[in-house]
């Protein structure tokens, strides 16, 4: 008959199957994701391994509804046989430079799920501000923040992202960058970071974080205890990055360090004796960690299950660097391809879709290292009244 | 002249009475008090918050302004706005009445807790500045019209106790100054409301200083263009350039010719109703701002044949039509008919007395391709110069426009293709390529130029770019007094064809209050490191 909708028989019920169970975890590394989805007449069929399967399929299914011009809602016959080709699939955004209000964290994960987007990389501080609210060192936020009072990130304000990311299996990666980018850190932890010097007198003016003193290394265990207990995922990203020697170079105590240990001039070695300590202190805690790459550039010993995060474009091009960092035998993660927030007029989306991670000279096992990327929204000139379009 | 006067430094100068400090002379440094102890750090590097804005966070940086020491409290539960005695405009100034409303709130918030005091002054022992008084000195001060090229927005502005007296010779000044004064009040780390005891004498140093919006390339809803508006006002920019139509998308609903929005729309929601249009014309007009609508052709007019037939050109594939079309057809009488009705209601309808009519692009492969075309060429003896056939339909626009009594503003290929233009033509200079090669010999030709190449804000690129629109010095071309005196102003221009209202306004601003201080202040406010604090405190307030 002419009235009769074009379409099949309405279907009343998407069946979700999970074969294993585990409503209650937190997604990690070796989550499952793959699902399956069986669109036919009178049967809809979604079945995964785990749960994280099942948000997957169910994203899909979302965009696999249509409306026609006479607002009805239909789905076409389907069947899709899903997984992700990358286990790690991240986002970063950056706290520190511009602090980011909870609702845009939040609004941020939603469109995470929208694309499967299954890690949030938080590098919650830097040197700008420390927005942290410790409760064993509540003086860092509160000294650090750019204003102790409003941009801060309560306990509770933790909890609920990373609630809100479980929910969306989305892991939650805090980095707490050190031993440079840590300025913000200092007025709240005094004698934490190394006095520059200019000539014999301090200058007033602070560097990295002091490596040589025994204070530090119990500050950072301390601070690392509760950063363990409060961000569940297995693993932690310990910075690492751009490490500045001329402070260290100017004080002469640590000249003096670096005489005693045999390090010569060169600092690389005074980087990695503080990286060593601190990846040891993190493996007694319990967990793993990811480091930027400069950690594995400089020489320094990582566990053999360490993640390197490539991000420089020089002096080694990236895709070298992903090479060199699988063949050492670690694991890799890519991002140096996808800062988001270098802007560029156009549609500068199809250059970070043309990126290939696996496209370096290397054997199987290589490749099968390389677990996946990171997009990253550097925070420099991006807060809530951007952030969004920016992104996305 | 203005007297200079060296200003004290560290506290001995502030414990002076007044400086004096005439913005044409400003070596910046000085303008804060001491000069900065170490080198200021690029903006890029860490710097902890220093607390509430500096009390001279204007922008754009007025003409002439001595500020003190000297604070007076304002409350805001007494504190008003109010016509001064011997103004020209009075409470049936529905202009400023509605100012008046705006900048209280602006300035106080919405707060329903500012309700009339009469409680004994609490908090600074200030003495309280009570009213500021608006006054405006022409006989007719302009609250029923439309602002134009030539309306004054200068004003003066003297803070002082007992009442502010803000005048101006037009209403347009009067907002420009109300704009001021609002960025002058300022708050205590205690909550009280405060403003420097100052004196300010302003205008602008060039009269056309405009923002460019494109609503073809994506449709922005009328909440993003009022939205703009505001914005605009805060940067004392008084031009919209509406370029409302163009090939993608056709959203103006015309009362002669409705089938164009109908057809020509991306859909029925996608349009500005005339309800719309006097919406944004009105709002504008409130803000001291006018609203020149741009109806590109001959090119760029793709979604116009939509809605009206035989308007466009055929393209042709050797004897055949393709099906695909070209600019509008010059040959037709038809053409100029349908020209001649439709500039009639734009006419009407948009109240400035300028119209920009485009004719940028043309390509003319299309027109080649045509026979029609070809034969008409040929009996014109234009040859094969198709510059020759723009030029002729363009002529002929304008001759139509005139006759209407609008003035009118092209893009600079019609300068360049050398058509016929009226001696009040404005020229508005986009092509990026040495445009002050362009702008000698627009204005050496006599034609008054509008600047927007070193402008397109739609360019987007990694970090701090509004450095670069501010560098921009737009007399830096080779001519005469007289000819730099045809440069009246400029436009950031911000195309739309990856903007809609979702990344619109961040995209925008505060990037244009860079050009909106360049079109405004004096040609030696140029200081980068000033303005990179005036303008960080000035985006805060916008937003």
């Amino acid at each position: 008959a002419e009235n009769e909708p074009p379409w099949g028989t309405p279907c009343t019920q998407l069946l979700v199957f999970v074969a294993m169970p585990g409503c209650d975890g937190f997604p990690s590394l070796d989550s499952k994701e793959n699902y399956k989805l069986s669109v036919s007449e009178g049967s809809l069929l979604l079945s995964a391994d785990a749960i994280w399967g099942a948000l997957r399929g169910l994203e899909t299914f979302s965009q696999l509804v249509g409306r026609d011009e006479n607002g009805t809602y239909y789905i076409n016959k389907t069947e899709i046989v899903d997984f992700p080709r990358f286990p790690h699939r991240g986002l970063l955004l950056d706290t520190s430079r511009h602090y980011l209000p909870l609702r845009a964290i939040l609004e941020t994960l939603d469109v995470m799920a929208y694309n499967k987007f299954n890690v949030f990389h938080w590098h919650i501080v830097d040197d700008p501000s420390f927005p942290y609210e410790s409760f064993t060192f509540p003086e860092l936020s509160k000294q650090g923040a750019f204003n102790p009072m409003t941009h801060v990130y309560t306990a509770s304000d933790v909890q609920t992202v990373i609630e809100y990311a479980r929910l969306r299996g989305i892991r939650v990666i805090a980095e707490f960058d050190t031993p440079g980018h840590t300025l913000s850190w200092g007025p709240g932890a005094p004698g934490l970071l190394t006095p520059c010097y200019l000539g014999k007198e301090p200058s007033g003016t602070y560097g990295p974080i002091n490596p040589i003193l025994n204070s530090t290394y119990k500050f950072v265990t301390n601070l690392f205890q509760e950063v363990s207990t409060v961000f569940p995922d297995f693993f932690l990203h310990l910075g690492g990055d751009e490490v500045d020697f001329t402070c260290w170079k100017s004080n002469p105590k640590i000249r003096a360090f670096m005489k005693e240990m045999g390090f010569g001039e060169d600092y690389k070695k005074l980087e990695s004796f503080y990286i060593q300590r601190l990846l040891d202190i993190i493996s007694s805690l319990g967990k793993g960690y990811i480091v930027w790459q400069e950690v594995f550039d400089n020489g320094a010993e990582v566990r053999p299950d360490t993640i390197v995060h490539v991000w420089k474009e020089n002096p080694t091009p990236y895709m070298e660097e992903m090479a060199n960092v699988t063949k050492a035998g670690y694991r890799a993660l890519l991002s140096a391809p996808w800062y988001l927030n270098r802007i560029s007029y156009g549609q500068d989306w199809m250059a970070a879709y043309k990126v290939d991670p696996l496209k370096f000279k290397g054997v199987p096992e290589q490749k099968d290292r390389v677990i996946g990327g990171e997009a990253c929204m550097w925070g420099e000139y991006v807060d809530v009244t951007n952030l969004t379009p920016r992104l996305w | 002249g203005r007297r200079a006067m060296g200003r004290a430094m560290g506290l001995a100068g502030l414990l002076l009475g007044l400086f004096l400090v005439p913005a044409v002379l400003v070596s910046t440094s000085f303008r804060h008090g001491a000069p900065p102890a170490e080198p200021v750090p690029e903006p890029a590097e860490w710097e902890r918050a220093s607390g509430p804005f500096r009390e001279d966070s204007l922008w754009p940086l007025p003409q002439w302004l001595r500020t003190s020491p000297r604070q007076l409290q304002l409350a805001p539960g007494r504190f008003q706005l109010v016509h001064g005695a011997g103004s020209s405009a009075g409470p049936d100034c529905g202009l400023l009445q509605d100012a008046f409303r705006r900048y209280y709130e602006y300035m106080f918030g919405q707060s329903p807790r500012w309700t009339r005091g009469r409680g004994p002054p609490g908090g600074r022992g200030e003495p309280e500045l009570s009213q500021l008084q608006v006054v405006i000195e022409a006989p007719d001060p302009g609250c029923y019209s439309y602002p134009h090229l030539a309306s004054s927005e200068a004003y003066h502005l003297t803070v002082t106790e007992p009442v502010a007296i803000l005048k101006a010779d037009e209403v347009w000044g009067a907002l420009r100054g109300l704009e001021t004064f609002s960025q002058l009040v300022h708050e205590d780390d205690y909550g009280s409301f405060l403003v420097n005891e100052s004196e300010i004498d302003d205008f602008p140093r060039f009269a056309h200083r405009g923002i460019l919006l494109d609503t073809s390339r994506h449709y922005l809803p009328l909440k993003s263009i009022l939205t703009n508006l505001d914005a605009m006002a805060f940067n004392k920019f008084n031009v919209l350039h509406w370029h409302i139509v163009d090939d993608q998308s056709f959203p103006y609903q015309s009362i002669y010719f409705p089938e164009l929005s109908d057809k020509g729309a991306y859909s029925y929601n996608h349009v500005y109703t005339p309800t719309d249009v006097s919406l944004v014309i009105e709002y504008a007009r409130l803000r001291g701002i006018r609203v020149i609508p741009e109806f590109d052709t001959p090119g760029h007019t793709q979604s116009w044949g939509k809605g009206q037939r035989d308007l466009l050109t055929p393209c042709y594939s050797g004897e055949h039509p393709t099906g695909s079309f070209g600019p509008i057809n010059p040959i037709l009488n038809t053409t100029y008919d349908f020209m001649t009705k439709f500039y009639k209601e734009i006419s009407s309808v948009f109240p400035d007395a300028y119209i920009h009519l485009g004719g940028d692009e043309v390509n003319f492969d299309c027109w080649k391709s045509n026979p029609e075309v070809r034969e008409f060429m040929r009996k014109q003896g234009f040859g094969i110069d198709y510059a020759k056939l723009e030029s002729y339909y363009i002529e002929k626009i304008l001759d139509i426009v005139s006759s209407y009594n609008k003035g009118y503003v092209v893009w600079q290929e019609v300068f360049d293709n050398k058509a016929q233009l009226k001696p009040d033509t404005v020229v508005q200079v986009w092509m990026g390529n040495n445009y002050a090669h362009e702008l000698s010999s627009v204005t050496g030709a006599g034609f008054t130029a509008i600047l927007a190449a070193p402008w397109y804000l739609d360019y987007i690129s990694y970090g701090q770019d509004w450095k670069k629109y501010y560098s921009v010095e737009p007399l830096n071309f080779p001519g005469s007094e007289k000819q730099k005196k045809l440069l009246i102003g400029g436009e950031a221009c911000l195309w739309g064809e990856f903007v809609d209202a979702t990344n619109l306004t961040p995209r925008l601003w505060p990037r244009a209050s860079a050009v909106g201080e360049r079109l405004w202040s004096s040609r030696n406010v140029t200081n980068l490191q000033d303005a990179y604090e005036r303008l960080t405190n000035h985006r805060c307030r916008m937003l």
